[in-house]
C-alpha cells in the first residue's frame, strides 16, 4: 500500500531517536553518524529493526546530515545506499505485520543561508537534491524533510525533494519555547508555505518535549488541512553519573503525545532520547484510535519569514508606493540601482500599518527578473511583512516566487487563457494566493454579471491546477467614476456577489476609481468604505493618504474590530497634517542663523524635510544647500571632530540633512559643486565579511557632503570593486573589514586597484585595522571614523 | 564519557544603559541620544531572545596543550587562564537573529539608530553572559568560582578554533547559531567562550 493511502485511515507511526541511541552505542563527540551506515551496518539495521519490531510504520535512514558539505561525491553515494540498505534489511527482517515505509532523511545543512548566513538559496537547494536524488535512486519510500529550524532551508529542501522526485514529502520543524522557529517563523506561517508548495504532511519534531510543543501542535491543527506530524524529544537532558538521560519517560511520553492525537495529530513518532520502547508505549496508548479526518480548513493565508496574514478577519491593508508608475524619483531609483530608495519606500509603509507589501519594479530599460528578484530578497532581509510580487513578466515573476521566504500574494491572473497557463503553475508550484482579475480577451465587462462568468471560469480552471479556491482573492475592478457614472455600483456589485455567493475572497486597487477628478482622497475615501461593507477583503492603496488611513481606523472602530476604539484613538492624532505638527513643535533657537541649520544641528528628520519644503517656495536649491545645510553639517561635524558632539549625534544630523537633499532632489536636478559629483567615489564591505554599518555611516557622511558614492554593498569580491572602479572611472576607493579574516581579501583588493588604477587612491577602515596594518596592505589612508573620511575625500579632491 | 549539552533559554537581563550608551559612543547622555536609546528599546520590546547552549568537560593542562575532552589546543593564553582548573564550561549564547533584522533595517534608514540598537545588542548580549554565569554558579553542587570567560580569537586561541566549539555544542542545531566560511557568527550578537572552573576547595590546597 502507498503511504498516503495507509495513512488516510490509520495512525502513522514514525520512529524515534537515532542519534541518541548511537551515542549510547559509542559514537563519539564529533564522529559523523552517518559513516555507520558503512562501518557498522549491523547496529544501524538492528536499530531500524527494533523501531519496526516496536510498531513503528515509517523508519527513517540514518542521513541526517548525510549532504555534499560533509561528505564527497562518492562517499556521500556511498553512505546513502548503505543507509537505505540498512533500512531494507530491516524491514525484511522484522517480525512486525504492519505496513513498512523507509523515508530518506533529511536534516539542515548547517549553514544559515543568505541574507543573515553565507549559503546562497540555490546551492541550498542543489545540496538537497543531491542527496534526493540518491534516496530516490536506492530506493526510498518518502522524504522526511525534518529539525528544520529556519523558513528558507525548509522550502529550499521541499523544493528540491518536489523538483527531483515524485515521492510523498514529510516536513517537520524545530520549534523554539517561543512557539517560533530560530528565524522567526510562526507555525502558521510554516502552514501558509509548506501546505502552499504541496507538502504531505507537515508538524514539529525535535528541541522540545510533547508538553511544550502542545501549543505549536493546536496551532498547526488550526491552520493546517494537511496531517500533522509530531515527534518530540524525550523531554530535556540531563546529565547522571556521566551519562544523558531525558527527562520524559516512556509512559508519561506517550501519554502526552496520545493526547494530542486524539486531537487529530495523526503522523506519531519520537526525536533525541526516545527509543524503541518509547514508541512501543506510544504504540499501546493509542491502539484502537482511528486518526481524525483531515478536514479542509478554509483560511487564505499569505505569509512572510515571520507571520501570517489571515484574509476575511479584519480588512487587510496593501501598500501600493513601491511601484514607479507616475513616480520620477522612484524610477530614477530604479535606473540607478538605488535599492535603498526602494527599501525606504516600504519601511514607511509598514510605519503607516500596512499589512502587506506591493512590489512592482516593471520599467521597460531594466531587468525585471533579477530586479524584482533583488528587490524581494533585500526586502525580506529587513521587513517581516509578507510580499505581494506584482508584475506581467512570467520569468520575473518565477524568479521572485522562488526565492520568496513565505507564501507570497501574487499580482495577477485573470480570465484570459494565456495568463491562467503561465500563472497557475506557478502558484501550484510555489504556493501562493493569487489575484485574479476580472477581465478576459474581450475586456473588462461593462456588467457585474459579466466579471462574475469571469470569475466563475477562473475558479474551475484553477481547480483543474490542483489549486483551492481559497488561494483566489478576486479583484473586480475599480474603474473611473468621472467616465462611467455606473462604475462604481458595477464593481461593488460584482465584488458582494463573488463574496457572498462564490464565498471567495476580494482584493482592490482603491483608487482608480477618482482618476480625473479633484481632491482624489475624498472620493477613494468613501469607496473604500463602500467597498469595505461590501465585502472588500483587502486594498491595494497609499497608506500616506489620510483619507484612506481615517476611512480604515472608523471602519474597525463602527464594526466592533477595535477593542474600545483603541487603534482610532491611537491613530486620530496623526490625522492632522505633518506640518501643523512640526510648526507647533519647532522652538526658534537663536544659537542656529536659521530653521534649516537649527533642525539639522538637532537631528531633526521630519522638520528638516518641512522646513526644506518651505524653504524651496522662496529660494533656490542649491542656495538652500549653501546656505543651511553645508553650514549645519560643518557645525556638527566640528563638534565631532572636538568631541563635543557623539557619534548618534553626528549621524542624526546626517539623516536630517539627507532628508533634507531628497526634498530638494525631487525638484531640482542641480545638487551641487561638480568638482564633487563629477568624480566618483566607489565603497564596498570586501570579501566575506557582512558587517556594513560603519561603511554605511562613510557613505551618508560623503554624500551630505556631496560626493557621488556608489555603494555596492557588502561581502564583494575583489574583481567587482576593481570592475565598478574601472567603470566610473573613479578617483577614491573605500574598503571596509571588520575581521581578521577578511582583511587578506582587503589586502587583495587594494593590490588588483594598483595593478589596473594606479591613480585611483584607496581609503580603508574598520575596526581590526589601523594606520600600520592599513600601510602594510598597501591602502593611501587609514580613516578612524567617517569625519575622516570626508576630509580625505575632500582633501584629494580640491 | 558521555556529553550532555544542555540548552536554556533565559528571562531578559535588566538594561545597563550606561553600558549601551558607552557602547555606542557617548560619554554623557543628551536629549537626542536619550530620544534614540528609548526608540531602539522600543524596537527590540519582545523581540530578543536569550538563549545559550553549553557542556561541562573535564580538562587536562600538561606542557603541550590543553585537552578540552572533545579538542586539543596549544594555546597557552588559554592555558594559563585554566590553570588550577579541573573542569571547564563550553557554551554559546545568543540573543536571535531579530536583532541582526533591526540592526540592517536601521543601517537602511537610519544609521543612527543602527549604531544605537549595535550598542544595544553588544550590552545585551554581555548581560547574557554575565547572568549565564550566575546561573551556572548558583547550580553547581559544589562551591566554585568561575574564571574569566575566553572566546576564540582571544590572544593566541586561533579563532579558527571557533570550528570545534560549534560541531562539539551543535549551536544551530541547538539555538540556531550558524559559522560562515569567514568564522563570522550569525546571529552576529553572539558569544561562545570557554569559562575554567574553580572548586574553591581545590583552589585553596593549591594555594
Amino acid at each position: 500500500m502507498k503511504i498516503k493511502e495507509y495513512l488516510k485511515n490509520n495512525i502513522l507511526y514514525l520512529d524515534g531517536g537515532m542519534g541518541t541511541i548511537l551515542q549510547k552505542r559509542g559514537l563519539l563527540p564529533g564522529e559523523e553518524p552517518e559513516r555507520w551506515n558503512i562501518t557498522h551496518p549491523e547496529i544501524i539495521a538492528d536499530i531500524h529493526k527494533a523501531y519496526f519490531d516496536a510498531g513503528s510504520n515509517v523508519v527513517n535512514t540514518n542521513t541526517f546530515g548525510a549532504n555534499l558539505l560533509k561528505f564527497s561525491k562518492t562517499e556521500l553515494e556511498e553512505i546513502i545506499k548503505a543507509a537505505v540498505n540498512n533500512a531494507i534489511t530491516a524491514k525484511e527482517t522484522s517480525t512486525s505485520k504492519g505496513e513498512k515505509f523507509i523515508a530518506l532523511d533529511i536534516g539542515p545543512s548547517g549553514k544559515l543561508l543568505k541574507p543573515y548566513g553565507d549559503f546562497e538559496f540555490e546551492k541550498a537547494v542543489e545540496l538537497f537534491a543531491q542527496t534526493v536524488k540518491l534516496g530516490v535512486k536506492y530506493g526510498v519510500d518518502l522524504i522526511f524533510i525534518e529539525t528544520m529550524n529556519d523558513s528558507l532551508e525548509t522550502k529550499a529542501a521541499l523544493l528540491a525533494a518536489k523538483e527531483n522526485s515524485d515521492l510523498p514529502v514529510f516536513v517537520s520543524n524545530a520549534y523554539g519555547e517561543d512557539g517560533k522557529l530560530m528565524t522567526g517563523a510562526s507555525p502558521e506561517a510554516m502552514v501558509a508555505l509548506l501546505e502552499g508548495m504541496g507538502a504531505d504532511a507537515i508538524g514539529a519534531n525535535c528541541s522540545l518535549g510533547p508538553k511544550q510543543l502542545e501549543n505549536v501542535i493546536n496551532k498547526l491543527l488550526k491552520y493546517s488541512s494537511t496531517p500533522i506530524i509530531l515527534k518530540p524529544n524525550a523531554g530535556l537532558p540531563k546529565s547522571v553519573n556521566g551519562e544523558t538521560v531525558f527527562d520524559v519517560d516512556a509512559e508519561e511520553f506517550s501519554i502526552l503525545v496520545a493526547e494530542l492525537t486524539k486531537k487529530g495529530v495523526s503522523v506519531i513518532g519520537g526525536c533525541c532520547g526516545t527509543t524503541p520502547d518509547y514508541i512501543k508505549a506510544l504504540k499501546n496508548k493509542t491502539s484502537g484510535l482511528s486518526p481524525l479526518p483531515i478536514t479542509s480548513k478554509n483560511f487564505t493565508l499569505v505569509s512572510s519569514y515571520t507571520n501570517a496574514v489571515v484574509f476575511g478577519q479584519e480588512p487587510v491593508l496593501i501598500g501600493e508606493r513601491i511601484n514607479p508608475t507616475g513616480k520620477k524619483r522612484f524610477k530614477q531609483a530604479l535606473i540607478e540601482n538605488d535599492i535603498d530608495y526602494v527599501l525606504n519606500e516600504g519601511v514607511r509603509q509598514q510605519e503607516k500599518g500596512v499589512h502587506i507589501l506591493d512590489v512592482n519594479v516593471g520599467l521597460p530599460d531594466i531587468d525585471e527578473a533579477s530586479m524584482l528578484k533583488k528587490t524581494v530578497f533585500e526586502l525580506q532581509a529587513i521587513i517581516d511583512l509578507p510580499l505581494q510580487i506584482d508584475t506581467s513578466n512570467h520569468c520575473a515573476m518565477e524568479a521572485a516566487l522562488r526565492i520568496y521566504n513565505g507564501k507570497a500574494l501574487i499580482n495577477s491572473v485573470n480570465g484570459k487563457e494565456e495568463s491562467m497557463r503561465t500563472i497557475f503553475p506557478l502558484v501550484k508550484k510555489y504556493g501562493g494566493v493569487v489575484v485574479a482579475l476580472t477581465l478576459d480577451d474581450n475586456g473588462i465587462p461593462d456588467s457585474a454579471e459579466g466579471r462574475i462568468v469571469i470569475a466563475e471560469k477562473i475558479l474551475k480552471t484553477a481547480e483543474e491546477y490542483g489549486i483551492s479556491k481559497k488561494d483566489i482573492i478576486f479583484d473586480t475592478l475599480a474603474m473611473t467614476v468621472s467616465a462611467e457614472q455606473t462604475a462604481a455600483n458595477t464593481t461593488l456589485k460584482a465584488l458582494k456577489y463573488i463574496k457572498e455567493v462564490l464565498g471567495c475572497h476580494t482584493s482592490l486597487g482603491v483608487s482608480n476609481i477618482s482618476f480625473g477628478l479633484p481632491n482624489r482622497d475624498a472620493i477613494n475615501g468613501v469607496f473604500f468604505a463602500l467597498a469595505l461593507e461590501n465585502g472588500l477583503s483587502a486594498a491595494i492603496m497609499n497608506p500616506y493618504s489620510a483619507d484612506m488611513m481615517k476611512t480604515y481606523y472608523a471602519f474597525r472602530a463602527l464594526k466592533g474590530l477595535d477593542k474600545n476604539c483603541e487603534n482610532y484613538i491611537e491613530q486620530a492624532e496623526n490625522f492632522v497634517t505633518t506640518s501643523q505638527n512640526i510648526s507647533a513643535n519647532s522652538k526658534n533657537d537663536k544659537n542656529f542663523k536659521s530653521n534649516l541649520i537649527q533642525a539639522i544641528a538637532k537631528g531633526l528628520k521630519e522638520q528638516a524635510a518641512e522646513i526644506t519644503k518651505d524653504l524651496l517656495t522662496k529660494k533656490k536649491g542649491l542656495d538652500i544647500i549653501n546656505d543651511d545645510i553645508i553650514p549645519a553639517l560643518n557645525i556638527v561635524g566640528k563638534g565631532f571632530e572636538e568631541k563635543t558632539v557623539y557619534l548618534p549625534q553626528l549621524l542624526m544630523s546626517a539623516e536630517s540633512a539627507k532628508y533634507a537633499f531628497e526634498v530638494i532632489k525631487q525638484t531640482s536636478t542641480v545638487m551641487t559643486d561638480t568638482s564633487r559629483t563629477n568624480r566618483p567615489i566607489v565603497i564596498a564591505t570586501v570579501e566575506g565579511d557582512i558587517h556594513d554599518i560603519g561603511k554605511n555611516i562613510v557613505k551618508l557622511l560623503l554624500e551630505n557632503y556631496g560626493f557621488a558614492v556608489t555603494d555596492l554593498g557588502k561581502d564583494i569580491p575583489p574583481e567587482k570593486v576593481l570592475e565598478t572602479a574601472t567603470k566610473l572611472n573613479a578617483t577614491l576607493v573605500g574598503l571596509s573589514a571588520l575581521m581578521t579574516t577578511t582583511v587578506p581579501a582587503m589586502e587583495k583588493t587594494i593590490s588588483l586597484i594598483r595593478e589596473n588604477l594606479p591613480n585611483c587612491k584607496v581609503i580603508v577602515g574598520g575596526a581590526v585595522l589601523n594606520k600600520e596594518y592599513a600601510e602594510k596592505i598597501g591602502a593611501d589612508k587609514y580613516a578612524k571614523d567617517a569625519m575622516e573620511a570626508v576630509r580625505y575625500a575632500e582633501e584629494i579632491m580640491l | 564519557m558521555e556529553f550532555t549539552v544542555y540548552k536554556k533559554s533565559f528571562s531578559p537581563p535588566s538594561i545597563n544603559k550606561q553600558e549601551v550608551l558607552r557602547y555606542a559612543g557617548c560619554k554623557e547622555t543628551r536629549e537626542e541620544v536619550e530620544l534614540l536609546f528609548n526608540e531602539a528599546l522600543k524596537q527590540t520590546e519582545g523581540k530578543l531572545t536569550y538563549s545559550v547552549c553549553f557542556c561541562k568537560v573535564p580538562i587536562k593542562i600538561n606542557d603541550e596543550y590543553v585537552d578540552l575532552s572533545f579538542a586539543k589546543t596549544h594555546s597557552l593564553h588559554l592555558t594559563k587562564c585554566l590553570v588550577g582548573c579541573g573542569y571547564a564550561y563550553i557554551f554559546a549564547a545568543t540573543i536571535g537573529l531579530n536583532m541582526d533584522r533591526l540592526i540592517a533595517k536601521a543601517t537602511k534608514t537610519s544609521p543612527a539608530l543602527a549604531v544605537m540598537l549595535q550598542a544595544l545588542g553588544a550590552e545585551r548580549i554581555e548581560a547574557l553572559c554575565n547572568k549565564f554565569e550566575e546561573y551556572i554558579t548558583k547550580q553547581s553542587s559544589v562551591d566554585i568560582s568561575l574564571k574569566p570567560r575566553f572566546s576564540p580569537g582571544y590572544g593566541d586561541l586561533p579563532l579558527s578554533f571557533q570550528k570545534e566549539i560549534f560541531s562539539f555544542l551543535g549551536c544551530y542545531k541547538q539555538i540556531g547559531l550558524s559559522l560562515n566560511d569567514s568564522l563570522i557568527m550569525s546571529p552576529s550578537k553572539s558569544v561562545t567562550a570557554i569559562i575554567g572552573i574553580l572548586e574553591k576547595t581545590i583552589t585553596k590546597k593549591q594555594i
